[in-house]
């Protein structure tokens, strides 16, 4: 089978993974080798489904001995297979990059033989680029789970992220649709990943020199989640996102909202998870490492699932009346990031600028914050929202009509608006 | 200040000639207002109407004006600009920090704010030029060192600050970077960089080969069941795409997303018979809707499909493959020789088979035509799978206590494509499905054995059946 047939499939087959990030990781360039990377990753194309390119995103071989049933590439589906050997990709690699095509590559693969042989497999390639070719740019590579410590040591020391993907909330959605995964395994190889990095770090915070200690997975760990695929609710998908950022110190969770594929399995939705349900699941993710909120906070016992039709901040302003109105020249930075409306970097410019001079609504509106959903939440120095809080028909009133999705039109079942 | 009458400054652009005009206003005291700072490149033709220069005001001179470093920074970026007001701008920031110390924090100042948009706009046009800048390889039979050339419209005037990006990351490759302004070569031996004038696009490289492999990767890797070309379009406006390979092929990409989802669905609903089980899990209203079914292929060529039978409520079920000759024509399960096999060991063990619930894990013939013989083919995990739901239906209808799967078939539908059944026969199990499962030989396999396997064959088969009698508590 010729490069580009094999590539073609095992890109398309690497499509379902949501990640495609380069940032993280500062590596200067090295003077033997093509590569750096500064920190703050780059798209270098888009998609047309909207989605950023950055990597070489693709599978070394989408063979796979599991019978995972959302996944496309598992063994009972009769796929198209190929597998590119370890120098194919170094080849395809080296090419995109000193073409400023991509920033690096992300790697990873079916489960062949044993997660050991399959691991090794992945570190060969990234050790043949970095050793061999002094490759300054991005690698993610997969983690096996269940591949040994030694091996995940390995890949931490070549490799600027690492990812073992959780992919189902909950141990009961493995045994129904992974049959071959299981939780504790995955997050044993977490736990090793989080260990052998925090060891690397300490190391080199008390090291004379720090260029003499080696690196382990610069930019950390993450995971996927898939979204839609089982009934599990926002609250169960959010409090395992709790657990998982709170044990591991993942960077990110990605949350992929499951998308039926050919020769999908009867037990699954054949409808794709609504986009806007994975858009909400992110917003909470970031009011969980970015605004202070606890996963518990975001849904309630008889909500379990996020609202559709409103950003979950604005979800619990509306069931917290009682924590308004802010005083946009008063409140604390914490209190400030609870306010629909406004985001991180608006609260830390407006700490800025009130040293000087109050803030007023025309102020606001300078840093381009939206009005309109705002000003029933603050208090600024010609305007309280004392008034409208209790007005009727207030989350009619602040909500955002969503978009239409284009898939639903695609298939002729459009639900108008959400 | 109007129009002709103003003092005038031209500015070549560059910052550092900025810079030195802007030290010399300050020394002479010159406000702002009193002077206009034009750049080189806008003012070819207006020569008319200078102004003097206005008398030097030692009560504002300042020799030593104090820059904060924040200024610098940020008039470095904003320099690059091709807004014409730019030097003007600067001055009169520049200007006003000499008295106003903490102008710069102030955000909500109008020049202060518009500085700031300014150095946005550079600066993400710096960082779309990292981005979407192409390099094509050249390289020639007299000169087959490899040449990295691109050509590149920035927006605004950031040759200069692009450069040492890509001196970084590509320090070992021989580089070109074009532009309609300025142009910049790189020398990985002397690791310097030379400096020449601007070419039109046509003096851009010609096509790379690898570009075609590049295609194939981008239109390989997005679904086409979530199409959002407004994300797109935002991310990457439309004029940078003349310069990226890959978005010569998107109109074919967006062309073939529908049909290609449309072929996902269908493909994925086909292959089940989902949609053909009725939501009421009775065993009269599933024999009645069994007949209507097209969940796979297999409904073509077979006569009939075959459900289940026996008793109602059956503490064991047996689940067979599929149905064979005979059953096909017949139309109820293992009345064949496997199913004389059969018999007999329930008979030996002392039960009837009218006391238990038999049926297959998938209900249609599959067969090959071999002359006017009809050869049994098995069933692929697909077929099993697209079947699957008429064997849980039916699970549920009956309620067994146990399961037995007689071959791998059944096993496959219950415990899992990758079941071991020799290894694993003979032993209760859990599967997603039922509680308790025992897996074991197909009868058939008795059949086609010879010599003392048969025998053995035979003994598995009935120990296995006694051991799932015992666990539904039935005596022999």
């Amino acid at each position: 089978m010729q490069v580009q047939q094999k590539l073609e499939i095992l890109a398309d087959a690497a499509k379902y993974d949501a990640s495609c990030a380069s940032s993280g990781a500062k590596r200067s360039g090295n003077g033997t080798g093509v590569g750096h990377s500064d920190g703050m990753g780059i798209c270098h194309s888009y998609t047309p489904d909207g989605r950023c390119v950055s990597l070489l995103k693709i599978l070394l071989t989408n063979y796979c001995t599991y019978d995972c049933v959302f996944c496309v590439n598992r063994v009972s589906s009769d796929v198209k297979r190929a597998r590119f050997t370890p120098q194919e990709v170094v080849d395809l690699t080296l090419s995109f990059y000193k073409r400023n095509y991509i920033e690096g590559l992300f790697l990873s693969s079916g489960i062949i033989q044993t997660p050991d042989y399959t691991m090794e497999q992945l570190i060969t390639v990234a050790r043949t680029l970095r050793e061999v070719h002094s490759f300054g740019g991005y690698i993610h590579l997969k983690a096996i789970p269940g591949a040994s410590d030694l091996l995940i040591e390995q890949a931490g020391r070549v490799a600027d992220r690492l990812s073992a993907n959780m992919e189902l909330p909950t141990q009961q959605d493995l045994v129904q649709l992974a049959p071959d995964k299981k939780i504790d395994v995955i997050e044993e190889t977490m736990s090793q990943i989080f260990e052998h990095k925090a060891e690397a770090d300490e190391d080199r915070k008390t090291a004379s020199s720090r260029a003499t200690v080696k690196r382990f997975a610069p930019a950390g760990q993450s995971t996927q989640l898939v979204v839609g695929a089982t009934p599990s609710t926002d609250q169960e998908i959010l409090a395992t996102a709790s657990h998982l950022y709170g044990n591991y110190d993942l960077r990110r969770i990605y949350y992929s909202g499951f998308s039926p594929f050919p020769q999908g399995d009867a037990r699954l939705p054949l409808r794709p998870a609504p986009l806007v349900r994975e858009h909400r699941l992110y917003q909470a993710d970031w009011l969980m490492r970015y605004y202070g909120f606890k996963g518990e906070e975001l849904t309630t016992p008889e909500q379990p699932n996020l609202d559709l039709t409103q950003d979950p901040k604005l979800t619990w302003a509306l069931a917290h009346r009682e924590f308004f109105p802010v005083d946009v020249n008063k409140a604390t930075r914490e209190v400030m990031l609870r306010v629909p409306g406004i985001g991180y970097r608006n609260v830390e410019r407006i700490l800025r600028i009130r040293a000087y001079h109050p803030l007023s609504l025309e102020d606001l509106r300078k840093l381009n914050v939206r009005l309109k959903t705002v000003t029933p939440f603050v208090t600024t120095t010609d305007h309280t929202a004392a008034t409208t809080l209790d007005a009727m028909h207030l989350p009619e009133a602040v909500v955002i009509p969503a978009q239409m999705q284009l898939f639903d039109a695609a298939v002729g079942a459009s639900t108008g608006q959400i | 200040m109007s129009l002709g009458l103003a003092y005038r400054v031209r500015i070549e652009p560059s910052f550092s000639a900025w810079r030195e005009e802007a030290r010399l206003l300050l020394r002479q005291g010159i406000a702002p207002d009193q002077v206009e700072l034009v750049s080189t490149e806008q003012d070819h033709a207006m020569t008319f109407g200078f102004a003097p220069a206005p008398a030097p005001d030692p009560a504002l001179a300042i020799q030593k004006p104090s820059v904060p470093k924040a200024f610098f920074e940020l008039a470095e970026i904003v320099c690059c600009h091709k807004d014409p007001d730019r030097w003007q701008l600067l001055y009169r920031v520049l200007w006003r920090v000499q008295h106003e110390r903490s102008l710069l924090l102030n955000e909500l100042d109008e020049d202060v704010a518009r500085m700031r948009r300014m150095d946005q706009q550079v600066r993400r046009d710096l960082h779309k030029m990292h981005a979407f800048l192409r390099f094509r390889m050249v390289s020639t039979p007299e000169d087959p060192e490899e040449h990295y050339i691109s050509w590149y419209r920035p927006d605004h005037r950031i040759l200069e600050l692009a450069v040492p990006f890509f001196a970084e990351r590509f320090a070992v490759m021989q580089w070109t970077i074009l532009t309609d302004y300025a142009s910049a070569s790189w020398d990985p031996q002397s690791r310097a960089v030379t400096w020449g004038p601007g070419v039109p696009r046509s003096e851009a490289p010609p096509e790379d080969e690898l570009e075609g492999m590049w295609r194939s990767y981008y239109s390989s890797i997005f679904n086409p069941a979530r199409l959002n070309t407004r994300a797109m379009k935002a991310e990457m406006p439309v004029r940078y795409w003349a310069n990226l390979p890959e978005l010569n092929i998107l109109p074919q990409l967006l062309a073939g997303a529908e049909s290609r989802v449309g072929v996902m669905m269908q493909q994925q609903s086909s292959l089940s018979a989902n949609t053909y089980v009725p939501n009421d899990h009775t065993l009269p209203v599933l024999r009645d809707a069994i007949p209507r079914c097209e969940g796979c292929e297999l409904y073509k060529p077979a006569t009939q499909a075959v459900f289940g039978v026996g008793l109602a409520h059956a503490p064991i079920m047996l689940v067979g493959e599929q149905p064979g000759d005979m059953e096909d024509v017949e139309g109820k399960p293992f009345v064949g020789p496997a199913g004389k096999v059969l018999d007999q060991i329930i008979a030996e063990l002392g039960f009837d088979r009218d006391t238990m619930y038999v049926t297959n894990a998938v209900k249609h013939f599959k067969f090959v035509q071999r002359g006017k013989r009809r050869i049994h083919e098995s069933p692929n995990l697909k077929e099993i799978g697209a079947c699957r739901p008429w064997l849980l239906a039916e699970l549920d209808a009956v309620q067994p206590q146990v399961v037995v799967c007689l071959g791998a078939s059944a096993a496959k539908s219950l415990l899992g494509a990758k079941f071991a059944l020799m290894k694993d026969r003979g032993k209760i199990v859990e599967s997603p499905y039922a509680p308790r499962v025992v897996a074991t030989i197909h009868p058939s396999a008795v059949l086609r054995a010879e010599g003392e396997t048969k025998q053995v064959l035979y003994n598995y088969i009935r120990q296995d059946l006694a051991l799932a009698a015992q666990t539904a508590g039935l005596a022999g």
